[in-house]
């Protein structure tokens, strides 16, 4: 909160309430233009974003408990709900495990076209979503560069739930990596010196001092990788080949819902998918800040 | 002693070549190769089809459609970034927290339901439906819908890039240009602009990427219709999903993925040319 009151005449704008000798309320700031900027951002936010969403919750509310449960309660949605918190978790650990090695290696060792592997990070950022779904079909398939030597180990990747983890992997990688790169660079190495000088192997000083610092920022690489896992629908849709009760995802279902015109059926999956999402990220939320206090 | 002391230190070297083995053959395995495929693919029935499948009169409507839709999204959402970062960053006020979280919401809701939510509102058995049907106006299915779609998916990119950094660098500059009796505007234009402009610029270009590249939320609100509704990705989608255009789906895909790389080399050239600047940014992805 800044204090200082300038003479300007914008600052004394309706938006920025001048200060008399005799009001004590602490100045909104001097800068002009807070009444208009708030406006916009609050009549933006909620047009695009807050009541489009409150119409969902307010379609699920009408549907009455017996009507979404008859829509819910479906072994076929209960499996593809299943297969996209299941399969987006699955991603989400090997994405927390190999992310953390890809960022270690790059803060800490040298090694030749480190930058260009680097920059490739970004990749599922940057490239458009049915790309990816079509690539990782193509190089998965049964006489794919990869699902052809995986096949004749007897593994079956296109059209599996396997699949489905595979393109969920993909599109979280980044979050994981970005997230934690920053805090290894940080990292101050006297801490590891004063570990090995007070006798510490190699291997506690990266359990006991390395580690314990990474954690929250693990959580929330891992989260958001998580949180686009679970919605993902692009990169995926391919290569899962969909295949009702066996590699059929939540977002798919809701599509075919949705044409169907069983607007009912497909609102019931998104609140579901919206609420269970956002407990998970509240749960790992309420966890980072306990690793915080505890660390 | 000494020697243990080091070992402590650094990591052996066998471990330290294990990890870049493992580094460099999970990122070669999903992130390398799914991209040479793509181009693998493009070419592999020769040049000549490929630049077919890219003068084909239906692709040539799909990018239109696409650059006309990054072309209203993308500025709409780089207004409403910079007038929300103006917002939280320069003052204070209750609820600012809760209006931070919600201005990321997009980012945890599914493309599918992005997209579906303007379906419950503008579409035939919407709320807004039978007045949009009786006064002849097409929303959902049309370029509207679309562009409505997208710009719900990019909407935080601008504005998350621009918090961080507008208030890691205060008020103070703005002030003194105050006191020395600039303008409102002026002083935004000639003091806030140039000290948020790579920011700005990193916050855009994540936006038009997402943008363009955008195929779940839009494919909700698109009626899929070939040279007219698809835009690029879902006409990659209608011709990946005809045996005989396998080919070229991987042509128009090209043209996607090569977005996505000039996309990386400007993201990767701004955090090290400009990399101070955008210091704020770090570990945002």
């Amino acid at each position: 909160m800044t204090t200082a009151i300038l003479p300007s005449a914008a600052a004394m704008s309706a938006t920025a309430p001048a200060l008399s000798a005799s009001d004590t309320r602490p100045p909104r700031g001097v800068l002009p233009g807070f009444g208009i900027s708030l406006g916009f951002t609050l009549s933006y936010l909620s047009l695009l974003v807050l009541i489009p969403l409150a119409a969902l919750f307010l379609r699920v509310a009408g549907l009455g408990p017996a009507g979404i449960w008859h829509e819910l309660g479906s072994p076929r949605v209960l499996h593809a709900l299943g297969l996209s918190f299941g399969g987006a978790l699955a991603a989400a650990a090997i994405n927390s495990v190999f992310g953390t090695l890809i960022a270690w290696t790059f803060v800490r060792y040298e090694f030749p076209l480190k930058k260009i592997f680097h920059a490739m990070i970004d990749l599922p950022f940057a490239l458009p979503t049915a790309v990816a779904g079509i690539a990782l079909t193509a190089l998965y398939s049964e006489h794919g560069w990869l699902g052809a030597p995986l096949a004749q180990l007897g593994i079956k990747v296109a059209y599996t739930p396997l699949g489905v983890i595979i393109a969920m992997v993909f599109i979280g990688l980044p979050f994981v990596v970005r997230t934690l790169e920053p805090v290894l660079e940080e990292f101050e190495p006297q801490f590891e010196e004063v570990a090995a000088t007070l006798g510490a192997s190699r291997r506690q000083t990266i359990a006991r001092v390395i580690f314990p610092t990474l954690v929250p920022a693990l959580l929330t690489g891992t989260a958001l990788a998580f949180a686009r896992a679970v919605g993902e629908y692009g990169s995926i849709i391919f290569i899962a080949g969909n295949l009702q009760n066996i590699s059929e995802i939540a977002p798919l279902l809701i599509m075919i819902r949705l044409d169907e015109f069983n607007y009912g059926g497909a609102t019931v999956i998104a609140a579901a998918m919206l609420i269970l999402s956002f407990a998970i990220l509240f749960g790992i939320n309420v966890l980072q800040a306990w690793s915080r206090r505890h660390g | 002693m000494a020697r243990r002391y080091r070992s402590a230190l650094s990591d052996p070297a066998a471990a330290r070549w294990l990890l870049i083995a493992v580094t460099l053959g999970f990122l070669g395995v999903f992130l390398l190769l799914p991209l040479v495929i793509v181009f693998v693919q493009a070419f592999l029935q020769g040049v000549g089809t490929y630049w077919r499948a890219l003068a084909d009169a239906d692709t040539r409507a799909a990018i239109r459609l696409t650059l006309l839709t990054a072309a209203i999204a993308v500025p709409l959402n780089t207004l409403f970034g910079v007038a929300a970062a103006w917002t939280v960053a320069k003052f204070e006020f209750p609820g600012k927290n809760l209006l931070t979280t919600l201005i990321d919401l997009p980012f945890s809701v599914s493309p599918v339901i992005s997209g579906m939510v303007f379906v419950l509102l503008f579409g035939a058995q919407g709320w807004f439906g039978p007045w949009l049907s009786e006064h002849d106006i097409k929303i959902v299915f049309a370029l509207p819908g679309i562009v409505l779609a997208t710009t719900f998916v990019t909407f935080p990119f601008v504005a998350r890039e621009l918090i961080p950094l507008m208030q890691a660098q205060g008020t103070e500059e703005e002030q003194a240009a105050m006191t020395l009796g600039a303008g409102g505007l002026r002083t935004f234009w000639h003091v806030t602009m140039p000290n948020i402009r790579w920011g700005l610029f990193y916050g855009v270009l994540l936006c038009n990427a997402r943008a363009m590249g955008e195929f779940g939320a839009v494919s909700v609100v698109s009626g899929h219709i070939r040279g007219f509704t698809n835009t690029l990705p879902l006409h990659v989608e209608a011709l990946y999903s005809d045996p005989g255009e396998y080919s070229a789906a991987f042509a128009v895909s090209s043209l996607l993925a090569l977005l996505g790389f000039v996309t990386l080399m400007l993201k990767n050239f701004l955090e090290w040319r400009h990399g101070d600047e955008l210091a704020a940014l770090r570990g945002k992805g």
